[in-house]
């Protein structure tokens, strides 16, 4: 459960953020729609306390990030738009990593990291060195990095950036899995084919404010659109940045 | 805590992996500098006795004023030349390195029995003939000394009444301190060994991690920037710590093949001496690890960073050319200024002597104290937001 509210960020002269409020509901897919450079990484980034915001409020399960950053890293998996895997080290390896820095004990890991090969479909690779990986295993080897601490609240930035159509399957498939599981999902990504496709609720941010907000049905009525495509198009004001 | 020590164990483990920085930062150190030494001494002692022994080649002008002089010269085994057209010049443009001109009243003034003048005509400041010119001067001044005694002896004074005073050298330096080429090099040598032997981890794990982009997914953990920051420093002042470990082990090694009978030294590194320089170098190395994560914070690319770090090079190197140029007494004061005390106390666990503790304590204290604040303007700096962001 995620509640953001009237959230402002500027760096130097460039305002970033400009008044975004929504809620990310347990259960539910959120997705932050919007062109490239309409704040949705600048959102995220303050949602999981990389950034203090200049103004707002964030709470995450009643959490602040700004005071309790400690306990609100322990409940969030995140994968930043950058992946930055360690090249010398094994798929396994990276994702050990992070279960040691969230404090889990070997055994916890080892067990986790199996679940996780099994649902991800990481046999093939799991032991080998991530230099040379391909996007998807790429991709794959970071969520199950952010996973393996099975956080309750579940951020995903562009995640199908420079995938292949099977990979891209997979990935919805397993970001579907997971708001089955009763985890609350805030999808950041400028592809309206992922948000038709998963998406519960939609928010729409351009030029780092709200566009618009609602369930795919509420905003086709908003805008008296026949298709999703004509209504972002319609409710952001311009077809700048956005990708069919 | 324990998000620091995994953190630490990660960057020692990685880095371990890569075996070619691995080999350059931690292992090229202990094995090029011995090298260097040995090959430095070996060829300095033997253009040293070339030149001592080599048959001096002395072109003179206006031989014919001092036949007797030219005939004892002769005798010494020194080859006269005819002297060039202007002799100045050809010393000058170092055709020769030292010639001797005896002016035209240098008869007259013999016969007078007024100090003859003779002139060497030499350039001091070139290194290589300062051994001919003092041989030259040498052979001058023991044909004069014999002039004057036969001179006394011809009207029945002793000699001896000549010389009211004999200074006698009593020399107190052992054989190891008159190894001044050592001296001064050896802890240099280390002290840049404990910056370089850290340097590419604390590159790679800040400024690198920042590049490839994996320092933003890495702070998203629960553990606080400062223990992220301390486990990369830590793994820095290890790997420096081992390679300089490794260096004077292989100094140790390398001392006895040093060739003692052209530098009249005798040299060699006790246990004692090398576990003393590891104590005084210690708090070096941590303060290097410091600095160097420090400049790798505040970089914002790896090619940033490398442009820094050619400035760390620069600091270690200060107080060893003060030193070089300015051989001083150690005093307690000097203690306090780190880098230039390690200095000091490295040789004086070289020379064998027993080192003040108090001089010890202070050195490593100020040291750890100016380290330590490193450390704090390190964690401030990962504490920026900015720190994340390459550009």
């Amino acid at each position: 459960m995620i509640k953001v509210s009237n959230l402002h960020k500027s760096f130097g002269k460039i305002k970033a953020v400009r008044g975004i409020s929504f809620e990310v509901r347990d259960g539910e897919i959120t997705g932050l729609l919007g062109p490239n450079g309409a704040g949705k990484t600048t959102t995220l980034r303050m949602l999981y306390s990389l950034l203090p915001p200049d103004e707002g409020e964030i709470r995450i399960d009643g959490l602040d990030p700004t005071k309790d950053a400690m306990a609100i890293k322990h409940t969030l998996g995140v994968v930043p738009d950058s992946r930055g895997l360690y090249t010398r080290m094994s798929a396994r390896e990276n994702i050990a990593y992070y279960g040691k820095l969230h404090g889990m004990s070997g055994k916890d890991i080892n067990t986790r990291i199996a679940e996780l090969v099994d649902t991800l479909d990481m046999g093939d690779f799991i032991e080998r060195r991530t230099e040379g990986f391909s996007q998807g295993q790429r991709v794959k080897v970071a969520i199950a990095r952010a996973m393996v601490h099975t956080p309750q609240t579940v951020m995903l930035d562009e995640p199908s950036n420079g995938l292949d159509v099977m990979s891209t399957r997979a990935l919805r498939r397993y970001i579907l899995g997971l708001k089955n599981d009763g985890h609350s999902v805030i999808l950041s990504t400028h592809i309206m084919q992922e948000v038709a496709a998963l998406c519960d609720r939609i928010v729409i941010i351009a030029k780092g404010r709200i566009a618009a907000d609602g369930t795919a049905e509420e905003l086709l009525q908003r805008s008296g659109c026949d298709t999703l495509e004509d209504a972002f198009v319609q409710l952001i004001g311009s077809e700048e940045g956005l990708l069919a | 805590m324990s998000g620091l020590g995994t953190v630490y164990k990660k960057e020692v483990s990685e880095n371990l992996r890569d075996r070619r920085s691995l080999f350059n930062s931690v292992l090229l150190g202990p094995i090029l500098f011995p090298i260097l030494f040995i090959g430095l001494a070996y060829f300095a002692g033997s253009k040293q006795q070339e030149r001592a022994e080599k048959t001096l080649e002395v072109p003179v002008v206006g031989a014919e004023h001092a036949p007797n002089l030219i005939n004892y010269l002769e005798q010494q085994g020194v080859v006269i030349q005819t002297a060039p057209e202007d002799p100045e010049a050809s010393v000058k443009s170092q055709e020769v390195q030292v010639i001797i001109r005896i002016p035209g009243q240098f008869t007259e003034q013999w016969k007078a029995g007024e100090p003859a003048v003779i002139e060497v005509i030499a350039d001091p400041s070139r290194r290589e003939s300062d051994i001919p010119m003092r041989r030259v001067k040498g052979l001058l001044n023991s044909y004069g000394a014999r002039i004057g005694q036969l001179r006394l002896q011809l009207r029945g004074v002793s000699p001896t009444l000549s010389s009211p005073v004999m200074v006698k050298d009593v020399d107190l330096s052992t054989p190891q301190s008159r190894g001044m080429l050592v001296m001064i090099m050896l802890p240099y040598v280390l002290m840049i060994t404990a910056f370089t032997g850290g340097m590419h981890l604390a590159i790679d794990s800040t400024a690198g991690e920042k590049e490839r982009k994996s320092l933003e997914p890495l702070l998203i953990n629960p553990v606080p920037r400062w223990q992220v920051m301390l486990g990369k420093m830590s793994a820095t002042a290890t790997y420096a710590f081992a390679s300089l470990v490794l260096t004077l082990v292989a100094f140790r090694f390398a001392f006895p093949l040093l060739p003692t009978g052209a530098l009249g030294v005798d040299l060699n590194l006790s246990a004692e001496a090398m576990g003393g320089i590891l104590l005084a170098v210690g708090p070096v190395v941590i303060l290097a690890a410091a600095m160097l994560t420090t400049l790798a914070a505040l970089a914002k690319s790896l090619r940033e960073a490398q442009s820094y770090m050619g400035l760390v090079f620069m600091i270690p190197m200060i107080p060893s050319l003060i030193f070089m140029v300015n051989p001083m007494k150690a005093e307690t004061w000097m203690m306090t200024i780190p880098m230039f005390s390690q200095n000091l106390l490295i040789g004086e666990f070289v020379r064998g002597e027993s080192v003040n503790l108090l001089w010890l304590a202070m050195s490593m204290g100020s040291t750890l104290l100016i380290g330590l604040g490193f450390v704090a303007v390190a964690a401030t700096l990962f504490n920026r937001p900015r720190l994340v962001f390459s550009s």
